[in-house]
């Protein structure tokens, strides 16, 4: 049963939603479904919340490697919960003046609203900003010229870096729109790195990435379709208990 | 002097300045000419609740005449058969604009539109209605989306089919996929390191079928976490999916024949903020360093910030993903990296089970129709192009091949279609 009922009324909602698709009249079923599971996310928060507080307050009285943190996400957690449940700083709503909470709790100056500005963004800002760092790496790493394959994917990406910066204007700009045999064919101008990137882009990496995408959409229709007959029930967990 | 200066002024420019502003008014106190040729049409194939509305511009509303004279068109509606004469203002589409879609009709009531262009201070030209009235009326089936139809009968009939025929025992060869092959590997290793895999789900919820897709796969990887006897840990940035993860854990090592080996705090939730939870996976992973990391889900920018350090600390590294953009970063800094279909069968492919392996080929069978229309849509481009050459753009023919391409863009491979 614990199987049973969780897969009856996935493949019923998932092969209704299938249909819908086509009959203008129920298209808006699949907006009222995801409002459906969006209350069900809300309330496993809690869950999450629960969760989060007990691993990390297992972890500091355990003393393991780095219960610091633990004591930092909690101390963290609790008062971000107070100052916006209580909505520290908040004023009142001008239409209801009497309520001293029925102001926004994201208002501009108000406490939870500081944290969010200049706690929170720069972290997260913080955090996306070492990507570049690690761009870097990965790519000094997958651009050694090891064997065939990798010189030519060394070549490719040095023409795509430079014909995507000033640089193709500083080295190539000045060829000129001479063809280089007969009238019609070939001019130097075609060779300028932008122009060659553009090629790239445009003739070899769109097809492939379209390739994938058509490989994705089949193995999507494929999963769902898994997940609905109940072919493969392995997220659903087992029957029995542990 | 400035005596002399202040009656050329007086006396010349002033009336100058008042004449010349006069004509400018005079000018613009004209109201635009009226847009032409203007019809409403119900919209197909949606559920009666909108029609579209054309016009021709009005000859005023000139591309680049400045100031213009046409600033926008006012769109009025009213229902033919309410005694109310008066038009209600359902919209103001700019100048240049020559479609409007009325959104919000109710089914088989008769609407009249009235459009009117509106110039400088506010000059409307003379209204024009359309002849007849109009009504939304209701389909049950999207006609447009026909192609879309048969593409999905076909490919979800292929896949139930071949399921059908591997349940019925008939054998499937299904190609070796190198980075499944590599997940015992990974594992194994972990094992005799003594050190933990980690198994990242990616950061979407449950109602992302890559999320599921890679639950699927860490049912799989679990169930070899369990034989091996190696720690294995799931880190998740959603609620539903650390309870979804945590079943399907508990399940792998029951099937293992190990339920004592299964602990739930391996399998916890940190936060639903996507850079949050990567601070504290790869403060994990500098702590920990696992000998083995998975990541199977949806990524986005975090991606190469988890592949990058599981790297600098050594682990051998597996990652599945259908979002094209992180791709390259997983290829650079993993080991191995299923990609898009790969990752989607590498569930049916670790599994084994033949029902699950004859999904697979139902995929095969919908990469055979997208490639015999690519054929085909390249073969008959390549031809119309041939037969149009030479042809100035505005005296192209309407051959029977210019209208295969067409008719193959706009519905075999457009929105309603492939």
């Amino acid at each position: 049963m614990k199987r049973t009922i969780p897969l009856f009324i996935s493949a019923v909602t998932g092969f209704v939603l299938i249909a819908t698709a086509f009959i203008p009249k129920f298209v808006d079923w699949g907006n009222d479904a995801m409002a459906w599971f969006n209350l069900l996310a809300a309330f496993a928060f809690v869950l999450g919340g629960g969760n989060l507080l007990k691993m990390q307050l297992q972890k500091i009285s355990a003393q393991q490697p780095g219960w610091g943190y633990s004591a930092v996400t909690l101390i963290a957690f609790f008062i971000t919960l107070f100052v916006g449940l209580a909505k520290v700083g908040v004023h009142p709503n001008v239409n209801f003046p009497e309520f001293a909470w029925s102001g926004d709790y994201l208002e501009e100056g108000s406490v939870f609203w500081w944290f969010f500005e200049y706690i929170f963004t720069p972290l997260s800002a913080t955090m996306f900003a070492l990507l570049a760092f690690y761009i870097s790496s990965a790519a000094f790493r997958a651009f050694r010229a090891k064997n065939t394959e990798a010189t030519i994917l060394l070549i490719i990406a040095v023409i795509v870096l430079l014909g995507r910066t000033y640089a193709s204007e500083w080295l190539t700009g000045g060829f000129s729109n001479e063809p280089i045999f007969g009238e019609n064919g070939i001019t130097y101008s075609d060779f300028k790195l932008d122009h060659l990137t553009q090629i790239i882009m445009e003739d070899f990496t769109t097809p492939g990435m379209r390739a994938i995408k058509i490989g994705i959409a089949l193995g999507v229709a494929s999963t769902s379709l898994k997940v609905l007959l109940g072919v493969d029930r392995s997220y659903l967990g087992s029957d029995q208990e542990a | 002097m400035f005596k002399w200066i202040n009656l050329v002024i007086k006396r010349l420019m002033i009336p100058l300045l008042i004449v010349t502003s006069g004509v400018a008014l005079v000018a613009a106190a004209e109201p635009p000419a009226p847009p032409t040729d203007f019809r409403a049409e119900d919209v197909p194939g949606d559920a009666g609740t909108a029609i579209d509305l054309f016009w021709t511009l009005s000859p005023d509303d000139e591309e680049n005449t400045k100031p213009r004279k046409v600033l926008r068109y006012v769109i009025s509606r009213k229902e033919a058969d309410h005694k109310d004469p008066t038009y209600e203002n359902i919209g103001e589409p700019t100048y240049r604009v020559n479609t409007f879609r009325d959104s919000n009709c109710k089914t088989g009531i008769p609407y009249l539109y009235r459009i009117e262009a509106v110039g400088q201070e506010s000059l409307t030209s003379t209204p024009v209605v359309i002849s007849e009235p109009v009504i939304a009326s209701l389909q049950w089936f999207n006609l447009q989306r026909s192609w879309f139809a048969v593409f999905v009968f076909l490919i979800c009939g292929s896949v139930i089919v071949f399921i059908e025929m591997a349940r019925r025992g008939k054998t499937l060869k299904i190609r070796k996929i190198a980075g499944l092959e590599a997940i015992k590997d990974a594992v194994g290793r972990a094992t005799e390191m003594g050190r933990s895999c980690l198994f990242i789900p990616g950061i979407q919820d449950i109602n992302d079928i890559q999320t599921v897709a890679g639950i699927t796969i860490l049912a799989q990887v679990a169930k070899t976490t369990a034989d091996y006897r190696a720690k294995l840990e799931v880190p998740t940035s959603r609620s539903l999916v650390m309870t979804t993860a945590r079943d399907t854990v508990e399940a792998a090592y029951l099937a293992a024949g190990r339920p004592d080996e299964y602990n739930e705090d391996d399998i916890y939730y940190i936060t639903d903020e996507q850079f949050g939870y990567v601070a504290s996976v790869t403060g994990k992973m500098v702590r920990d360093k696992p000998a083995a990391c998975f990541y199977m889900g949806a990524f986005y920018a975090e991606s190469l910030i988890l592949a990058e350090t599981g790297n600098s600390v050594g682990a051998i590294q597996v990652a599945g993903t259908a979002m094209p953009t992180q791709l390259p970063f997983f290829v650079a800094a993993c080991d191995f990296t299923l990609i898009g279909e790969e990752f989607f069968a590498a569930s049916a492919y670790l599994s084994g089970e033949p029902q699950q392996l004859g999904s697979l080929k139902g995929q095969d069978f919908g990469k055979l129709i997208g490639g015999i229309l690519l054929l085909v849509g390249c073969l008959i481009m390549t031809l119309s192009a041939f037969e149009t050459r030479g042809e100035k753009q505005a005296e192209k023919s309407q051959s029977f091949l210019h209208s295969a391409q067409t008719y193959i863009k706009e519905n075999i491979l457009g929105k309603g279609g492939f």
